[in-house]
């Protein structure tokens, strides 16, 4: 099932901006010079060897990480800092919290809250962030959870669920703040095999309702069927960047293909 | 079809009934025993004294608790703190207080009249201020509170730092990823989940301080120990007065390991409810 977006990206809105961006650690440049464009509706995979700073770049995005260089952009917005003049003032801690609930992000390992049941989970940023009524806030969580098919697991708590169903609840965790995007960091690399079709089914399902999603896989049949683009990283740069066929079909690069040839 | 039948323990059973008598002698020579005294000790278990000196012992480890966890938290906050003059401040304060004697700082809190005669709110180096005579100020029980307040909230710092260090970092990044503040990732995530883990020791240091708290009679206050070596200091009954405060503790202790059992079980109900 393959959902169409326009054929030139640039025909919808620009989501998400990163121009020029540069980061360290310390003596070590894990960003350097990232210029890319993601647009509204689009789909995006980052893949490339590890270390290569796939993870740092969306933590960037929401100012999880400083960056050094450059800027980043969601939906028009200057994330971490106030621009005044030519200086760029960082947010105070406030400002930056609002910003990051519009930018949602799964992570590999779940990170769901332990101490709370899978419904709890979901409503907990809905009404102790945004102050969602908590009734409106429990409707909207059943909801999303009978979206990712686990209508029947709402009072469990994490340690009771799945690998697989663990990271549906993020998912819908993650859905319940209405995001802007949604920031994939290998969201299948923790479960077994069998596990992994039920969460990139709900991905899928995300990718054809329009969803902006940055997503860092290792699942390649993925990256082909369902994003629109690939973005190919080897330390700290985007080497190339193109539909899927083209960069996993026909790199253009020697590295790339040579990365491909061990992963596929 | 077979029958299962389990393994006996008849190890464990024989254990039992060699305890059990063994109990039973040991309890059976004492309350025989005159030189126990126990009508000396039935006597004075309800003695006025013996009650308010309880009541004093009760209630110094509530309050020095209460401001134990309160400091420990803030200092355990403090002490993992990026911001360096903050987790200096907080470990020079667990720095100091652990490392000397809780009775010595009672004493100290208990002289500061001496050390410092007149306790000034003001600013620095000019006139403007009120300042009263430190006597005052701090009587024997705000010294009692005091130094075992603050000796107790530098243990308590550490265990509640090592509650929140066992916490999964990807916790707070999840929490932060949605848009909470450090604060709130703090309250709302992170210190629930510490409290498996910080609760044992701290029902461990609450036990401890029910007797701990003795150490006032230094300054002067009639806790429960201190009241029995009152009254067996006038009449030389020693034994039955010194088993009167041990049964009073003993009934302490075990209605706060209760409390403490409870308390686990609401904070552990995560990881065995099942629906
Ligand atoms: N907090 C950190 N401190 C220092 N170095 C880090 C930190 N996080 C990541 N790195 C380094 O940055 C580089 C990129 O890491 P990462 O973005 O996690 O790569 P990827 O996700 O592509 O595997 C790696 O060399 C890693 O060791
Ligand atoms: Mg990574």
């Amino acid at each position: 099932m393959m959902h169409s977006l326009p054929e030139t990206t640039a025909m919808r809105a620009p989501m998400i901006v990163f121009d020029r961006v540069s980061k360290n650690f310390g003596d070590l440049s894990v960003l350097r010079d990232i210029n890319l464009t993601v647009a509204a509706g689009e789909v995006i995979s980052l893949i490339g060897p590890s270390g290569s700073g796939k993870s740092t770049l969306l933590r960037c995005v929401n100012h999880l990480e400083r960056i050094e260089r450059g800027s980043i952009t969601v939906d028009g917005e200057l994330i971490g800092y106030r621009r005044v003049g030519n200086l760029a003032h960082e947010l105070p801690e406030k400002l930056i919290a609002r910003q990051r609930a519009r930018i949602a992000m799964v992570f590999q390992n779940f990170n769901l809250f332990g101490h709370k049941t899978a419904l709890e989970n979901v409503m907990e940023a809905p009404v102790h962030v945004l102050g969602i009524p908590r009734r409106e806030a429990e409707a909207q969580a059943v909801k999303l959870l009978t979206r990712v098919g686990l209508s029947d697991k709402m009072n469990n708590y994490p340690r009771m669920l799945s690998g697989g169903q663990q990271q549906r609840v993020a998912i819908a965790r993650a859905l319940a703040m209405k995001p802007k995007v949604i920031l994939f960091d290998e969201p299948t690399s923790a479960l077994d095999p069998e596990l992994v079709g039920e969460v990139l089914d709900v991905m899928r399902d995300l990718a054809s309702d329009g969803m902006t999603m940055m997503v860092v896989t290792h699942e390649m049949s993925f990256a082909r069927e369902v994003c629109h683009r690939i973005a190919f990283m080897e330390a700290g740069r985007i080497v190339e960047c193109g539909k899927p066929a083209e960069v996993l079909d026909s790199p253009a690069f020697e590295r790339t293909r040579a990365f491909l040839s061990r992963v596929q | 079809m077979l029958t299962y039948v389990p393994a006996r323990a008849w190890g464990t059973r024989v254990a039992a009934v060699l305890l059990s008598l063994a109990v039973v002698y040991f309890l059976v020579s004492i309350a025989g025993n005159s030189n126990f005294g126990w009508s000396t000790v039935g006597e004075y278990l309800f003695d006025a004294r013996i009650l308010s000196g309880l009541y004093l012992t009760l209630w110094l480890t509530l309050v020095t608790m209460a401001i134990g966890v309160v400091l420990g938290t803030v200092f355990a906050v403090m002490a993992m703190s990026r911001n360096v003059v903050i987790s200096t401040v907080a470990n020079a304060y667990i720095w100091f207080f652990r490392g000397t004697p809780v009775l010595v700082q009672l004493i100290f809190w208990y002289n500061l009249g001496a050390l410092f005669p007149e306790l000034s709110i003001g600013i620095p180096f000019t006139s403007w201020g009120v300042s009263v005579p430190t006597n005052t100020l701090i009587s024997p029980i705000t010294a009692a509170v005091l130094g075992l307040g603050l000796n107790e909230g530098a243990y308590m710092s550490e265990i509640i730092r090592s509650g929140l260090l066992a916490v999964d970092p990807g916790q707070r990044q999840a929490a932060t990823s949605l848009g909470m503040t450090a604060r709130k990732a703090l309250w709302r995530i992170v210190l629930p989940q510490a409290m498996p883990v910080i609760i044992p020791p701290t029902g461990n240091q609450t036990i401890g301080m029910l007797k701990t708290s003795s150490l006032v009679s230094v300054i002067s206050l009639s806790d429960l120990l201190y009241s029995a070596q009152t009254i067996y200091s006038r009449n030389f009954q020693t034994i039955p007065l010194l088993i009167v405060a041990c049964l009073w503790y003993l009934l302490a202790t075990t209605i706060l390991s209760w409390l403490q059992s409870r308390i686990e079980r609401h904070f552990a109900r995560s990881r065995n409810v099942s629906t």
